[in-house]
C-alpha cells in the first residue's frame, strides 16, 4: 500500500460519518427532484390526454370526469408530485441567486408556504369535484 | 469583503491589475454554447412552469366553485392572451419534459461524450418542436 500523502481534514469526524457535507441533508433533495421527475413523465403524458378530454366542457362534465375514482387518483397524484418537484426546483434557483443568509431562508420559506397553499387548494379542489360534485 | 469566500474569488488580469474573479459560468463572459443555453433553458422553462401551475389551480378551483366562475377562466383561456399563454406552457413543458429526461440518462451514467451531449441537446429541441406542434394539431384539429 502506497503511502498517502498527508492532508489536513478541517471537518469533524461526526461530519464526515453522517457524509451530509455543505447542503446539510446530504443527497436527499438531489434523489428527491429525481422520482418525481421520473414519476412526473407518466403523470404529464396521461395529463395532456386528459386535457384533450375536457377540452370545452362545463364545470358539470369535469366534475363527473373527476368522481371516476382512477381519475381522481392520477390528478391528485400528479398536483402532489408536481408542487413536491416545484419546491424542490425553485428552493435550488432560490440558493443560487439569493446571497445573504437571512433573506435566502425568507424567500425560500415563503416560496414553500404559497407552493403549499397551491397544492392544497387544488387538493380540496378535486375531492369537491370528486365528491360532491 | 464580508464573506471569506469571496478571497478565492479574488485574481489579476495579464496587466496585473486585481480583480474579482467570475463565477462560472458567467452568462456575460462566457460564449454561449448548446451546453450552457439548454441548461439554463431547462432552468427558465421549469420556472414558467411554476407560474404555470397558478392556471392550474385557478381552473380546479373554479371547476369546484360555481358554473360563473368555471365561465370566466374559460373566457380568459379562449383569448388570444391565453391561447398565447397555453402555447407558451406547452412549448416550456415539452422542453423541459425532454431535457429532464436527458437530466436523468446522465443521472444514470450514460451520454457524456462531447459529441452525444451535442447530439441529445439537439433532439431535445427537436423533440420540443415536434411535440408542441403534435399537442395543438391534435387539440385543433381531433379534439
Amino acid at each position: 500500500m502506497s503511502k498517502s500523502p498527508k492532508q489536513t481534514i478541517m471537518r469533524s469526524t461526526l461530519s464526515q460519518v453522517r457524509g451530509s457535507g455543505s447542503a446539510k441533508s446530504g443527497t436527499a433533495h438531489w434523489w428527491a427532484e429525481r422520482a418525481t421527475s421520473v414519476a412526473l413523465v407518466p403523470l404529464t403524458l396521461w395529463f395532456i390526454l386528459a386535457i384533450y378530454r375536457m377540452a370545452g366542457l362545463g364545470a358539470a362534465d369535469i366534475a363527473h370526469w373527476v368522481s371516476h375514482p382512477v381519475n381522481a387518483t392520477l390528478l391528485l397524484a400528479l398536483i402532489l408530485v408536481t408542487f413536491h418537484h416545484m419546491a424542490l426546483g425553485l428552493q435550488v434557483v432560490i440558493e443560487d441567486y439569493i446571497h445573504n443568509d437571512r433573506t435566502r431562508l425568507g424567500v425560500v420559506l415563503l416560496m414553500k408556504g404559497v407552493t403549499a397553499l397551491l397544492a392544497i387548494a387544488a387538493i380540496i379542489a378535486v375531492l369537491k369535484l370528486a365528491v360532491i360534485g | 469583503m464580508k464573506d471569506v469566500r469571496e478571497a478565492l474569488f479574488v485574481g489579476t488580469t495579464t496587466s496585473g491589475k486585481p480583480v474579482r474573479r467570475p463565477i462560472s459560468p458567467h452568462l456575460q463572459i462566457y460564449k454561449p454554447q448548446i451546453t450552457s443555453v439548454l441548461s439554463i433553458f431547462h432552468r427558465i422553462t421549469g420556472c414558467a412552469l411554476a407560474v404555470g401551475t397558478l392556471v392550474l389551480v385557478w381552473w380546479l378551483v373554479a371547476a369546484a366553485t360555481s358554473d360563473v366562475a368555471f365561465a370566466t377562466v374559460s373566457m380568459v383561456l379562449h383569448t388570444w392572451v391565453g391561447h398565447l399563454a397555453l402555447f407558451g406552457w406547452t412549448v416550456a413543458l415539452w422542453y423541459h419534459f425532454c431535457a429532464g429526461i436527458r437530466h436523468l440518462v446522465w443521472d444514470a451514467g450514460y451520454g457524456y461524450e462531447l459529441s452525444s451531449v451535442h447530439t441529445s441537446g439537439a433532439a431535445v429541441l427537436a423533440a420540443t418542436v415536434v411535440l408542441t406542434v403534435l399537442t395543438w394539431f391534435i387539440g385543433i384539429i381531433v379534439v
